[in-house]
Parts: C-alpha cells; structure tokens; sequence
C-alpha cells in the first residue's frame, strides 16, 4: 500500500489542487444558503414551532371528509369545471398557436424580422406566469371560469409556439423538396409536406399538456379564476381541514385519471418511446 | 385507383370523426366553463386597452416620459426581488439535496428494498402533484405570512419533481462501478458515494438549474397567498389598479427571469462541456 501511495501521490492527497475550485463553490453556495436561510427568517424559532403546527394540521386533516353531501356535490361540480377549463384553453391555445409556431420556424419563414419578432413575443408570453394572466382576464371578462380558460390559453400559446416550432423545424425536409419539385408552391409544401409529419408529435404534446393544464386549472380559482381553487383556498382559510383533505384528494385522483388516459392516447399516436417534449 | 379511393375515403372518416369528437368535447367544455361568445366580443376591446393602459402614468403621460415616476418604488422592488430571488435559490437548493438522497433509494436498480423504493416513489409523486400554492396555503397558516411559508413551498414541490428525474437518472448509470466497490466489501452508502454518485452529479446539477429556472417564476408568484416576495405587491398594484406599478413590477419581472435563464443556460452548456473533455 505504501508503495502505490510513493507511486501515485496525487491519488491519495485529501484535497488536490484539482478539487480546490470545486470546494470553493461548494462552501460559497453554502454560505449563500446559510444567509439566504437567515434573511427569510429560518433561524428565528418560528420554523420549530411551525412544525408542530403543521404535525397538528396533518393530524386534522384525517381522515378526508366533504362535511355534507351537499359540499361533495358542490366540489364535483368545481371539479368538472376545473376540467372543462383545462380542455378549453388546451385546445384553443393549440389552434392558435400552429399559425405563430409557423411563423417562428425556420424552415416556413425565411424572414429573419419575422421570427424574430414571433419568438421574442412566445418568449414574453411564457415569462408571464398563468396566474397573472388570471388576473389580467379576470379586468377584462370579470371573475370566473372563462377568465380562467383564457388565462390557460394565452400562457400556453406561448409553450406551444415554442414547442410546435421546434417541432416543425426538426421535421424532414424531403417531402417539402418534392412537393416543390412537382410544382407545388409554398402553401402546399407546408400543407403536404410539413403537417402530416409533425401532426402526431403536436397532438401528443398537446395532450401532455393537457395534464399538467388541470394542475394549472386547480390554482387559478385560487385568484377567483373558476374551478375548485376556490373551494380548496377558502377550505384552507376557514380552517375546514378535513374539506381540504378531500379536496385535494379529488384533485389527486382526478389528475391520475387524466394522466392515464391522456398517457394512452399518447402512446397510441407515437409509439412507447417517445418521451414528453421531445 | 378505387382503392386509393377507398384508403383516402376511410382516412377521410377517420379525420373527421376525431375532430367531431375534440368539437364535442369542447361544446360540453364550454358549456361547463361559463363561455360566452356575447361576452367575450363585448369586452375583448378591453384587453389592448389593459395592456396599453398599463404603460400610462397617473398624470396621462406615457411611462418612458419620467422614468422616476414610473419606477417610483425601485428600492422597495428591488429588496422584494431580491427576497424572491433568495426564496428561488434557498427553496431549490434543499429541494435538491432532499431530493439527491431520496433518489438512490428511489431507483429501480439500486435501492436497498422494494418497500423504500415504493413509499419513496409515492412520496415524490404527491409533492409532485399538489400544486405549490395549495402548499404555500397551508404553509402560511402553519408559519404565518412570510417568505419562510414560499421557501418550503418550493422546497417540497422541487422535492417531488426532481426526486423522480433524479431517479431516472440513477437508474440509467452503468452499474459495473458500483458491483467493484460492493465486492471490496464496502456498505451500501459508500458504493453510493464512490460508485454512483460520480455518474450522476453533472446530470443531478443541470436538472437542478433548470428548476431553479422554474422556480424564480414560481416564487414570484408565492406573494398572492402571501409567502413572501415581490408578489405581494404585483397581486395588490393589479386589484387596485394601480396600472404604472403593474407594468414596472411585470417589467422588472420579466427582465430577472431573461436574465436568470441566461446565466443558467450558459452554465449548462459550460457543464455539458466539461463532461464532454473527460
């Protein structure tokens, strides 16, 4: 053993020269933590005691009861329409998003100001997040659930976009070189020889979508956009721990059973082994 | 050609029955989620006119006219920003460790027992898909109003996200390191250390920036249920229609978000690159 350690010094020193950089990181990310875990008030007594609050809380929060059937009833309504709003946005975000994702291809648009101009706009639209988008619909078509959709459709236009021009862009060129070659013009190669080609990859990110849209769809009632946030945030406000329990366990189920579904839908559109966003 | 006919005539079927049936689903859809074409033509004129307004000073100018006007409240914001910006770091930061542990005994081929990996699955998969508000929600009420709610909340939902990408991860490493230094006779969490862990770090650190990527968005809206940050003044500038302010948050906003994204993706790439030389 002492001969390797003689032979290959550098193997056995503790902290070589080449760690040094990585152990610098590693103490000033720490050190970061450590103040950022001070100003945001970690270290004040509030986080022990907070604990044990939360301990209680958990504790009434079994076992999930709706109270009434009257609220059960209720809440499967707020549920269906937490549903139904992210259908709606879904779809109309995908509709209009095809025509802004061609603009922002490279291989449909040759004008480099245009897609410019089409990805810098998807850009802001996605940086806004989903609930201020609830909040800026909710000034213009007043409190409930259309206020929602629309919140769901203007933010997904900006995921789409992205996503169905990257999509378009890895598409292969040949059918389009042959379209052109037979004579067909510009319209048609896009028409004949992109779309058929790209259609499953979109529906199936559509569909991803969709999934992680009824997530969505269960906050934005939060700020008075529709659906069950509602119910869910004055459940919590109100202290009706056991309503908050079953309502987040209808979410959870309900956001299971879409995942199944739209995960074999998925599935039979592209085969197993393509992955979400890809 | 009459089977050509045929094949394009059951295609034909085939397109038109799914687009009747995504009709219909949007109909029921729309029904349930209290759409109003009256309603939206009405109003949609308020929609450019929010947004234009928004760029509009209390004294009729637009806003690029006196910048000190328009951003009256930078060290106020910047402090807010500041605090969702920490919020972003310090929640990601213990998300990703809590989830770097959790992953080894979530993944298939190294975990130490069925049972873990399974209570460690489910685990990730409800803080995955409670949304993080409903999180923040009840965060508050434990800790009271404060950051430290947001910091949690993003703490638990990073948790869930990256615990199952973590795992994939491990279960995708080349298990020939960790069989070696198993059969020197070393115990479970040193092969993990020496074995495993030097195959997943660069992976563990990029998915990582990408949630904190994530994260700063998500933080920024952590203020609405009253968790922290500069949220907190966006939801009250937007009710009580204090339009300059609304823009110069938003603006501020989405100028961090640029700015983040960039600095995380440039690290990527470097940490991309770096893989690749060795």
């Amino acid at each position: 053993m002492d001969a390797v350690r003689d032979r290959y010094p550098e193997h056995f020193r503790r902290f070589g020269p080449q760690r040094l950089p990585m152990i610098v990181v590693a103490s000033a990310m720490l050190a970061l933590l450590l103040y950022g875990m001070e100003v945001l008030g970690f270290f004040d007594g509030k986080l022990l005691s907070g604990m044990g609050r939360l301990v209680e809380i958990a504790g009434l929060m079994m076992p999930p009861d709706p109270g009434s059937w009257a609220h059960a009833r209720a809440y499967g309504m707020a549920l269906i329409e937490t549903v139904a709003i992210a259908l709606l946005g879904t779809l109309s975000a995908a509709i209009l998003a095809l025509p802004v994702g061609l603009l922002a291809a490279r291989n449909v648009t040759a004008q480099r100001i245009v897609r410019f101009l089409a990805r810098r706009s998807l850009d802001t639209i996605r940086s806004v997040d989903i609930l201020i988008w609830a909040l800026i619909w909710i000034n213009v078509v007043g409190l409930g659930p259309f206020a929602g959709a629309l919140a769901i459709m203007t933010s997904d236009i900006g995921s789409f976009g992205k996503l169905f021009s990257e999509a378009i862009e890895a598409a292969d060129r040949k059918p389009v070189e042959g379209i052109a070659s037979a004579g067909g013009s510009h319209f048609m190669g896009i028409r004949f020889g992109i779309l058929p080609e790209v259609f499953p990859v979109l529906a199936s990110q559509v569909l991803y979508y969709f999934e992680s849209n009824t997530r969505s769809a269960t906050i934005i009632g939060i700020v008075g956009a529709g659906g069950i946030g509602l119910h869910l945030a004055e459940a919590i406000r109100t202290l009706e721990l056991q309503q908050t329990s079953f309502i987040i366990l209808m979410i959870l189920v309900t956001v299971a059973a879409i995942d199944l579904v739209s995960s074999q839908l998925r599935f039979a559109m592209i085969g197993r082994r393509a992955g979400p966003g890809k | 050609m009459a089977a050509y006919d045929a094949s394009v005539r059951s295609r034909r079927w085939h397109t038109l029955l799914m687009v009747a049936c995504v009709a219909a689903a949007m109909l029921l859809a729309s029904i349930s989620a209290e759409v109003s074409p009256v309603k939206f033509l009405e109003n949609i004129h308020r929609f450019p006119s929010y947004i234009i307004r928004l760029f509009y000073l209390e004294n009729g100018q637009p806003v690029w006219t006196d910048f000190g006007e328009w951003f009256w409240g930078l060290g106020r914001w910047l402090r807010l920003l500041s605090e969702t910006l920490l919020m972003a770091y310090v929640g990601t930061l213990l998300g990703a460790l809590a989830a770097s542990c959790l992953a080894f005994l979530g993944a298939a081929n190294v975990a130490p027992a069925r049972w873990v990996r399974l209570v460690v699955r489910r685990f990730c998969e409800l803080c995955r898909t409670v949304p993080e508000l409903v999180f923040a929600l009840l965060f508050v009420i434990a800790f009271g109003l404060g950051p430290m709610a947001g910091v949690l909340a993003v703490a638990i939902h990073t948790l869930g996200a990256l615990g199952k990408l973590f795992a994939e991860v491990v279960e995708n490493i080349d298990m020939k390191p960790v069989e070696g230094v198993s059969s020197t006779g070393a115990a479970w969490h040193v092969a993990m250390r020496f074995g495993a862990l030097p195959q997943v770090m660069s992976n563990f650190v990029s998915y990582a920036l990408l949630r904190f990527e994530i994260n700063v968005r998500g933080a920024a809206v952590m203020g609405f249920v009253g968790a922290g940050g500069i949220g907190q003044d966006l939801i009250e500038a937007i009710r009580k229609f204090y339009y300059s302010d609304v823009s110069a948050i938003l603006v501020m906003i989405l100028l961090t978000v640029a700015v983040i994204d960039s600095l995380t993706s440039l690290l990527r790439h470097r940490l991309i690159g770096l893989e690749g030389k060795n």
